[in-house]
């Protein structure tokens, strides 16, 4: 099963038009698309506008490929769990998002090996084609980097700041 | 400052949104063994993720609608009224503005970890929060300053 996501409430037509276009050229009938609060209506894709978020991983657990919005829960959820991804970013210049976080996380990712990005429908489609030889990336354990966890241990529960010289809390009183 | 009183376990309360903020507090959690946790969140479809540990549902907002920044603003401020927090720890987006806001004039030690999702600058409130969190961090080294926020590590 491949699962679509928008990620949230926001819609995201220009890629499950894409999407949809593509389930009904190649007659996949595998497909199960989150899509938000949308007017649009995909003619080839079984479609929900919410997911609870308990039905969201059973989709999620179930899913062979993922393709998604580049948000980052959605991208943490396939690195742990070595789903293949696809991401195409949200633009705010084309009102999907408030700012361009979305274009410039899909870039970075990208360029360190963590996802496939499609930056735009040409992009995507031509993904989409590929879609059965995406392949998943390198596994993220359970919890973030043992740096960043035994930072903020250690600031919880003596206040040594983790970062600054002689550890004083920058704003302490 | 002692966040810590003989006797009893460190009270902490872990703020966020729903989505990607959500997710990222959740990697965070071995951080918080030994406290006593209660998470801070808009979906009450999250609250199979937490366990044992407290949770409490408060509602969502975002910079286009005053009035809900408001709302969300008071809930914040009562429920960490009523939890009295030694830390407050938060990985955006606004509802955690307003928790490290509200930990700070309680008297807790507040820490704000910027949402991996920016890359190029921290978001709005993530630059806000700067003057107001005691530990500022970012996950992104070349985000990172002299003065804040610093760079630890990250959620990847």
């Amino acid at each position: 099963m491949i699962f679509v996501t928008v990620g949230t409430d926001l819609p995201f037509d220009r890629m499950v038009k894409v999407i949809d276009e593509w389930a009904g050229a190649t007659g996949r009938k595998d497909v199960f698309a989150q899509i938000g609060e949308t007017e649009f209506r995909p003619r080839h894709l079984a479609f929900s506008k919410f997911l609870e978020p308990p039905d969201f991983v059973r989709n999620f657990s179930q899913a062979s490929t993922i393709v998604a919005h580049a948000g980052m829960g959605t991208i943490l959820s396939a690195l742990r769990y070595e789903k293949p991804i696809l991401v195409m970013p949200r633009r705010a210049s084309l009102g999907e998002q408030r700012n361009e976080h979305q274009l410039a996380t899909a870039k970075r990712l990208s360029e360190m090996g963590k996802i496939t990005v499609a930056f735009d429908e040409a992009e995507l489609r031509r993904c989409l084609e590929d879609l059965g030889r995406l392949q998943p990336r390198e596994k993220i354990g359970a919890h973030a980097s043992p740096a960043l966890i035994q930072g903020l241990k250690d600031y919880i529960h003596s206040g040594r700041h983790p970062a600054r010289p002689g550890g004083a809390p920058p704003h302490a009183a | 400052m002692a966040p810590s009183p003989a006797g009893r376990r460190v009270r902490l309360a872990a703020i966020s949104s729903g989505g990607g903020h959500w997710v990222q507090l959740q990697r965070l959690r071995p951080a918080f063994a030994d406290c006593d946790v209660t998470f801070l969140t808009v979906k009450e479809g999250y609250r199979s993720d937490v366990g044992d540990a407290g949770f409490r549902v408060i509602p969502d907002a975002n910079r286009s609608n005053k009035l809900k920044l408001l709302r969300t603003a008071l809930v914040v401020f009562w429920q960490l009224f009523r939890l009295r927090p030694d830390v407050v720890i938060s990985t955006g987006a606004a509802p955690g503005y307003f928790g490290i806001r509200a930990g700070k004039l309680l008297g807790a030690r507040t820490i704000w970890v910027d949402s991996v999702a920016n890359v190029e600058e921290l978001s709005m409130s993530g630059q806000r929060i700067g003057a107001h969190a005691d530990l500022w961090l970012t996950q992104w080294p070349h985000l990172a300053r002299p003065t804040g926020p610093f760079h630890v590590g990250s959620v990847l």
